[in-house]
């Protein structure tokens, strides 16, 4: 059984929603990448989305777009990340995805990625911009061959059969974006319910987490109410924002999601 | 035998192509795919559009035989003019097309990106003409270098709003487009003003641009008795003029289609747009196609000279033309294009776009055989750059 399987697992067992935590890797400093998925670990995140900064990152509002700059500022590369990454199962026991944009992955080679991904420990891989024709012509059996899984995004607007096409291409979870949008937006949560709610009426085989607009306690419990739990990225980010040095980010991630748990 | 040029159903020319989109743009991506063959052949659509054209834009262009160039490069040079059209470039073609096509669809907002603001102000143009909500995206750098432009959209009641991010050109202005089309998935429309973006787009842009080549073959018959010419050259950026001048030519193993691109200060200078020259195979903007990037996969940031050159793709027809051997693939340089535009301006009373320049520097590149007939696109008038002109005007005097 996978770690992310093992997880959705425990979590039914004992009636707890999941929180998946996105971070983006080479921020706030280029070397701070394990200590904030130590950080965010040994604070109450289940799972963690780590970033892969891009210079065009499309789906993404704001504050993500910032802190992918600053990583890429930093010097923050998808060689360097794997090299950050070598021994980080040694510290840390969540499942952990990786997010990221198509072209980047194409530059390092798709396969070679794949390879050195399950080498380090990763889990599974969101690319938002790879459609599932392509995925499933060219990569779904690379995927495969290296037991990572490959979640895709539903929206409010996809349609019935598409979400049903995007859930049996997924594994590990369907990621639920809370309305069309991109990363960051303050949300009307009423719409948001009626489309989860929606959603679990479907017979999906994956766990469904929801993500964007995702804040605090509030907007996680309002909306975990129908899915197995919710991602959360820009007001980490936000919270992370500046700081500098081990201390002040274990500090401030336990701050933060002292405010969502 | 060479193989036909032509998309495949899933939008990709050769390898190029297809749609590397959010699943939050899917819904209005897969509504266009879906629909856009059918509108553009509806006869409804092509009386409006046909009719538009012509009293609105003034088309047909002319095609003139530039008589003091001919006799400078020393074969027949006949140039497009599309710098004639309403709004001084052949973005209008483009945007009547899609606005037409937005309003079958329902929409009632348009959102465009702009680099040299051609496109915007086509655009902001035909939206004033429809009544239709307008919002214009473009970079903070371009703003200030094509300050006339924004003050047409302005004029024209387009908002125009400046791409802060990256390096606050041309590509900035798509992604900062294209996440404005994300938020706002269900009344609004995206008007790309290139041969970009995901599948349709490349293809519907340049089947809306087409009218150019179809244009050159019946008025090149009329003038020589021939209708095919025997090199047919265009600047490059993401190459939507460049499109529509090969477009009905593709096929015609004959005509020898020479694109430009902008190497700005040189290629390898480190400040150029010469895409492929210098890109690789990626994805940019939800299509897969020839991109300057790092070796990490980062796009990087180009350089020209000309507004609407700068950028660091190219469509995927011309990636394919590239990678296929098609298209013959030049560049010239911001020196080189300014020499053009001044020598045309004095040859022929002529004052062309900087990227239509690019093109003109193509005719020293080449060495045409004995009796060719060579067709330029001049795809825009140099209005908008007479403050870049004014500049190096002594260098020419």
């Amino acid at each position: 059984m996978s770690r992310i399987e093992q997880l959705f697992d425990k979590s039914k067992q004992a009636s707890k929603k999941v929180l998946n935590v996105y971070c983006t890797a080479g921020y706030p400093e280029l070397n701070s990448t394990l200590d904030v998925m130590e950080a965010l670990e040994s604070n109450g995140a289940d799972l963690i989305e780590l970033g892969m900064p891009y210079s065009d990152p499309l789906a993404d509002g704001e504050v993500i777009q910032q802190s992918g700059a600053v990583a890429l500022d930093n010097g923050m590369t998808i060689s360097v990340l794997f090299d950050q990454l070598k021994d980080f199962r040694q510290k840390i026991s969540v499942p952990v995805v990786l997010m990221g944009y198509m072209n980047p992955v194409l530059q390092y080679g798709f396969e070679n990625f794949c390879k050195k991904a399950a080498e380090v420990g990763i889990d599974g891989l969101i690319l938002p911009d790879l459609p599932p024709m392509e995925f499933e012509q060219e990569y779904s059996l690379i995927l495969k061959k290296y037991t990572l899984d490959f979640i895709f995004l539903v929206t409010p607007e996809t349609a019935p059969d598409r979400i049903e096409q995007l859930d049996r291409l997924s594994s590990g979870f369907l990621y639920a974006v809370s309305s069309s949008s991109t990363t960051g937006h303050d949300k009307d949560f009423s719409e948001v319910e009626k489309y989860l709610s929606r959603l679990q009426g479907y017979q999906l085989q994956n766990p469904v987490l929801v993500g964007f607009g995702i804040k605090d306690k509030a907007s996680f419990d309002r909306t975990t109410k129908y899915t197995d739990g919710a991602i959360i990225g820009s007001a980490y980010i936000k919270a992370l924002g500046g700081q500098k040095g081990k201390t002040a980010i274990t500090t401030a991630t336990q701050s933060f999601l002292d405010t969502v748990l | 035998m060479q193989q036909k040029i032509q998309i495949d159903k899933n939008g990709y020319y050769g390898q190029f192509g297809g749609a590397y989109i959010p699943e939050m743009l899917y819904p209005n991506v897969a509504q266009l795919q879906k629909e856009y063959l059918s509108i553009m052949e509806d006869p409804s659509f092509k009386k409006e559009f046909d009719f538009l054209l012509k009293d609105y834009v003034g088309r047909p262009s002319p095609l003139y035989l530039a008589e003091r160039l001919s006799a400078q490069i020393g074969t027949e040079i006949y140039l497009k003019r599309e710098d004639l059209n309403h709004t001084g470039a052949h973005k209008i073609n483009n945007a009547i097309g899609q606005v037409l096509l937005a309003q079958r669809l329902g929409k009632k907002r348009i959102i465009a990106e702009t680099g040299a603001g051609q496109h915007g102000v086509a655009t902001a143009t035909v939206c004033a003409l429809k009544g239709l909500e307008c919002i214009v995206y473009m970079g903070e750098v371009d703003i200030e270098r094509q300050a006339p432009n924004v003050a047409r959209m302005k004029m024209l009641g387009a908002k125009v709003i400046p791409a802060k991010s990256g390096s606050k050109t041309l590509k900035d202005a798509t992604n900062e487009a294209i996440r404005d089309w994300i938020n706002n998935p269900t009344d609004t429309h995206y008007v790309i003003g290139s041969v970009v973006g995901p599948h349709p787009y490349p293809d519907m842009v340049a089947r809306f641009q087409s009218i150019i080549s179809e244009e050159i073959r019946w008025q090149l018959k009329e003038k020589t008795g021939h209708e095919l010419p025997t090199h047919v050259i265009a600047c490059v950026g993401g190459g939507s003029n460049a499109a529509g001048t090969f477009y009905h030519f593709l096929n015609e193993s004959t005509v020898e289609l020479i694109a430009v691109e902008a190497a700005g200060l040189g290629i390898h200078s480190g400040h150029s747009a010469a895409t492929t020259t210098l890109g690789t195979p990626g994805v940019l903007h939800g299509s897969k196609s020839i991109v300057m990037q790092t070796p990490d996969g980062q796009v990087v940031e180009p350089h020209s000279i000309s507004a609407g050159l700068d950028y660091p793709g190219i469509g995927p027809l011309h990636a394919h033309l590239f990678a296929s051997g098609r298209g013959r693939f030049l560049s010239a340089t911001d020196d080189q294009a300014l020499k053009a535009a001044f020598n045309l301006t004095r040859l022929e009373g002529i004052i062309p776009a900087l990227e239509s320049a690019h093109a003109l520097s193509g005719l020293e590149q080449v060495d045409f055989p004995k009796g060719s007939r060579v067709v330029i696109c001049l795809s825009g008038r140099g209005d908008k750059d007479m403050d870049t002109y004014m500049k190096h005007m002594a260098d020419f005097e």
